[in-house]
């Protein structure tokens, strides 16, 4: 027999003597086909019960009280109002994601100037601004100081078309990041084969290279869909008083004290965006871009240097200007203090508001922390199940589209079922019901990455190993572990900035005040601009830290 | 009319130099193979010729035309891939018309062409299958096809039967030849299989570490290796290491291990020097194996080592008295086979063996095409 050091066998270098020991152990157990299904049907278990049903029961147990929508016309016409708004907007923004994403994306992933992969990591800044305050940024930049005082007036007022940027500004980085993943994977033998055969790069791209990956810009669209209908903290900012959608009805409402609404509007939304998911998926591969039609001479005068770097400076261009300027708007003050003033010093010795920001900081990192271990732990099985039909072919797809519907539920509305809900088990203490929900609002992000992962590896590598005489989990960690590394890392990223940014439903949820809810209400008591910016810029530098350094520890070969 | 030359091309990939300062010329309907181990740089080669990639240094014409700035697309090239790159979105009969369409044809004439291809590779009656329907041989002639109906006169093909089961590979390779001849196009073949390029080839380069060793028709390269790795890696050889006792203009002699002489016509183009370490290489067929034990002329002792029986022929190996193996094969069906242990005499006649300086890498890995 081989022996082979601990350090070794593993893969991964923790622990001292006794961990052989542990994973010989679990390696035995893995074996064990009952137990196995037991850690299976546990995630499912605990995804229902704590993922999917505290939501929908928390709206159930209210649903009498849809009878106060029902009953009033007037209440009930606002409402259809604002769920039209919520789909419009969200099917709209999603497609202008999709024309200004894809090229962003494209420069991204073929472009060869080492400034790309700066770029490319501050794609990701408007995940990492807390919601609400990207929603005061964007607000500051477009309507009070920033390009409206160049031009003496509010260049664009709260309303629907604030709320469109805004919409546009967060959901912009979940196209650019899948598609760069999608166009990082891509076999360019394809583009090529067109190329040889007479094609110019923009006919190859629109006839080979873009249907091919259509599944990744169906993926793409049905995230931004989702994270558009969902979001309620920024745009509650950016609304002003004559537009109201879905999630700000909802709002309205339950600050009222009213949950009819909340039920109301909910149920609806769940429903419908169920329903677009299950008709995306159903008749997505059906599908069909136009490629018969070719242009020849005109695709080839688009093709030529001077339009593609045109495209390319355009791109970037919408990049600076509606999405990272602004996002970043509101930690400009920031600047004014560390250069002057006594800001950066009070901020740092911890003194006044500041003793109370530190502490929400530590929240709020703590948070993201002890959400994204669960739900990597409770996510694995999960996307396992899911990736390979653990179940059978019918509860996969089924487990498949139910793992979405967290996206869609407005967060406030979130938040508030949560709160219904938990509020039977009051002695659970405080900080239970927070990371409830945020597990529930991250949980999607987690499973998604990690079955599309496990769904890349050729099933061949696993039953290969398992002839070569491994145990089901020894496969795990030694074929499947490290070839889908890079895709954990990335769902856990997404899943802790997603966390870190939260507002709407941490909001509802709880009385603790995480960085997020305690710079939303600086915005409300109107502490002065050099504060609220320093602030927002601590909590946007460490995250952007954060992921810097797991950028580096993927090396950029995964993209989520 | 599509000549390709390539002037002191160079392609390099950070350290590694894939394509070294290579110049060839393949005329006008010629069927060329570039042939060479994996990773010899022959693939590169054939991408830069297809614009698919930039060379670093060197110019690359094709009909007089001198292409490196010229993009794929108007280079009038067809690329066939080892992988076939058949369009997965696309049924076959798109895939084929792909090319008339993408450079604006009008439909009638590119249904036209799309009709003559496809009766050409037979598989008319398939146009409506998408490419996962198709099996390997049909993928690949479906890709000959596409790359032929975009009006290509230079057919660049990568590996394009390394897929494929042997005896299809068999008879795809005689097929392609056929039709680009019939058509009168250029051809550009990449393979690592030998047999495949000697059959098919009007010449073959043979590439190693991305530098061109040797270029000529099949037969010169089997009858006239011009290096020992040409040797061994065209056709098969055996090898007897040993130094120059003697030389003069017509024969050299060389000492094998203990003490046996053998000699050499003297037609070498290396500065051989007496008492230079050298290799002489021999094809298995100019071997004559004889029961009896006897001396002469390059004869030398052997005992039978190993013996498979393959079908049509016998294979031997023979240790010989110098220590080095021969490998030859026999017609199964006649004569008498040798038997494991049996003494033989291994003989060759002079003007069959060729010399070279024994490789300063040493002749294991000279040789070695991984």
């Amino acid at each position: 027999m081989l022996k082979t050091s601990g350090k070794r066998e593993f893969g991964w270098n923790v622990g001292g003597k006794c961990l052989p020991e542990i994973i010989k152990v679990l390696d035995k157990l893995s074996a064990k086909r009952s137990l196995r299904n037991t850690i299976y049907l546990s995630s499912i278990i605990i995804f229902f019960t704590l993922i999917l049903i505290p939501p929908i029961l928390g709206v159930i147990m209210k649903w009498g009280e849809m009878e106060q929508v029902l009953s009033q016309p007037k209440l009930m016409g606002e409402a259809l109002n604002a769920i039209g708004n919520s789909l419009w907007v969200a099917i709209f923004v999603s497609a202008i994601d999709l024309a200004a994403g894809i090229p962003m994306a494209w420069l991204i992933a073929r472009g060869r100037s080492k400034w790309l992969n700066v770029i490319d990591t501050f794609v990701d800044i408007p995940f990492i601004v807390p919601t609400a305050t990207l929603g005061y940024s964007l607000l500051l930049f477009w309507s009070e100081d920033g390009l409206s005082s160049l031009f003496g007036k509010s260049l664009i007022s709260p309303g629907w078309l604030l709320v469109i940027l805004l919409h546009f500004t967060f959901s912009y980085p979940v196209v650019t990041r899948v598609m760069v993943g999608a166009l990082l994977d891509y076999k360019l033998e394809y583009e090529q084969a067109s190329r040889t055969l007479g094609a110019s790069p923009l006919t190859a791209a629109r006839t080979v290279t873009l249907p091919i990956l259509k599944p990744s810009m169906i993926a793409s669209f049905i995230l931004a869909f989702a994270r558009s209908i969902s979001e309620t903290g920024a745009t509650m900012m950016v609304a002003g008083t004559a537009f109201i959608n879905g999630p700000l009805f909802i709002k309205k409402y339950h600050d009222l004290n009213q949950n009819g609404p909340l039920v109301f509007v909910s149920f609806i939304l769940i429903v419908i965006a169920s329903l677009i998911f299950i008709i995306i998926k159903l008749l997505g591969p059906r599908l069909k871009l136009p490629v018969r039609k070719v242009w020849p001479n005109a695709e080839r005068k688009l093709s030529s240097s001077g339009v593609t770097a045109s495209r390319n400076g355009l791109a970037l261009l919408i990049f600076f200007a509606l999405i990272l300027i602004p996002s970043l708007f509101v930690a400009f003050p920031a600047f004014k203090a560390i250069f002057g003033g006594t800001t950066l010093s009070q901020a740092l010795s911890g003194s006044g508001v500041w003793r109370e920001y530190w502490q929400s900081i530590i929240l709020t990192y703590f948070l993201g922390g002890v959400v994204t271990l669960i739900n990597m732990i409770i996510g694995l099985p999960m996307a396992i199940a899911i990736a390979r039909k653990t179940f059978g072919e019918l509860p996969s797809i089924i487990l498949d589209v139910l793992v979405n519907i967290p996206l869609v539920v407005p967060s406030v509305a979130l938040g508030a079922s949560l709160s219904i809900f938990w509020k039977n088990f009051g002695f659970l203490p405080e900080m239970g019901p927070l990371i409830f929900a945020h597990m529930a609002i991250t949980y999607p992000y987690f499973v998604r990455s990690m079955s599309a992962a496990i769904e890349r590896i050729n099933v061949n590598l696993e039953e290969a190993a398992r002839t070569l005489g491994a145990k089901p989990f020894a496969v795990f960690r030694t074929i499947v572990f490290p070839l889908t590394k890079y895709s954990m890392l990335s769902g856990a990223i997404m899943v802790f900035t997603r966390s870190v940014s939260e507002t709407g439903a941490t909001m509802v949820v709880s009385n603790l005040v995480t960085a997020p809810v305690l710079l939303v209400n600086w915005v409300k008591s109107g502490v002065p601009t050099t504060i609220l910016g320093l602030g927002c810029g601590f909590l946007i530098l460490f995250s952007f830290i954060i992921l810097l350094i797991l950028r580096l520890i993927v090396r950029g070969r995964e993209v989520y | 009319m599509p000549d390709v030359r390539l002037v002191n091309v160079t392609k390099t990939y950070g350290k590694i130099v894939a394509v070294d300062n290579v110049s060839i010329h393949v005329h006008d309907k010629e069927y060329f193979a570039l042939l060479g181990p994996s990773g010899c740089g022959k693939t590169t080669l054939l991408r830069l010729i297809a614009g698919l990639i930039k060379p670093d240094k060197g110019e690359i014409y094709i009909g007089n035309r001198l292409v490196n700035d010229v993009p794929p697309e108007d280079r009038d090239v067809g690329f066939v891939f080892q992988t076939f790159a058949l369009f997965p979105h696309m049924n076959v009969w798109d895939n084929v018309i792909y090319g008339p369409r993408v450079k604006g044809f009008d439909m009638k004439k590119a249904k036209r062409i799309g009709h003559e291809v496809l009766e050409m590779v037979r598989l008319h009656e398939r146009l409506d299958a998408f490419p996962n329907e198709l099996s390997g041989g049909m993928m690949q002639r479906i890709a000959v096809a596409r790359a032929l109906a975009a009006g290509a006169k230079l057919l660049l093909l990568d590996e394009p039967l390394g897929q494929l089961d042997a005896k299809v590979r068999n008879e795809l390779r005689y097929e392609i030849r056929k039709m680009t001849k019939d058509l009168g196009l250029t051809a550009i073949h990449v393979t690592h299989d030998q047999a495949e390029a000697m059959a098919i080839s009007d010449r073959i380069a043979v590439m190693k570490k991305g530098k061109i060793l040797q270029v000529g028709t099949p037969e010169e390269l089997y009858m006239n290796p011009k290096s020992i790795f040409v040797a061994h890696f065209i056709g098969e050889s055996n090898f007897l290491e040993g130094y120059v006792a003697e030389i003069n203009d017509k024969t050299i002699t060389v000492e094998l291990r203990n003490g046996i002489k053998v000699e050499t016509i003297n037609k070498t183009t290396e500065e051989l020097k007496k008492g230079e370490r050298v290799v002489i290489a021999l094809r298995p067929e100019t071997l004559k194996v004889q029961r009896e034990i006897r001396k002469g002329k390059n004869a030398v002792l052997g005992v039978i080592e190993r013996m498979t029986f393959e079908g049509t022929n016998v294979r031997y190996e023979i240790r010989l008295e110098n220590e080095d193996l021969v490998i030859l094969t026999r017609p199964s069906l006649t004569g008498k086979w040798y038997k494991i242990g049996e003494k033989v005499t291994v003989s060759f006649p002079s003007e069959k063996a060729h010399i070279f300086t024994y490789p300063k890498v040493g002749l294991r890995e000279e040789l070695a095409v991984e």
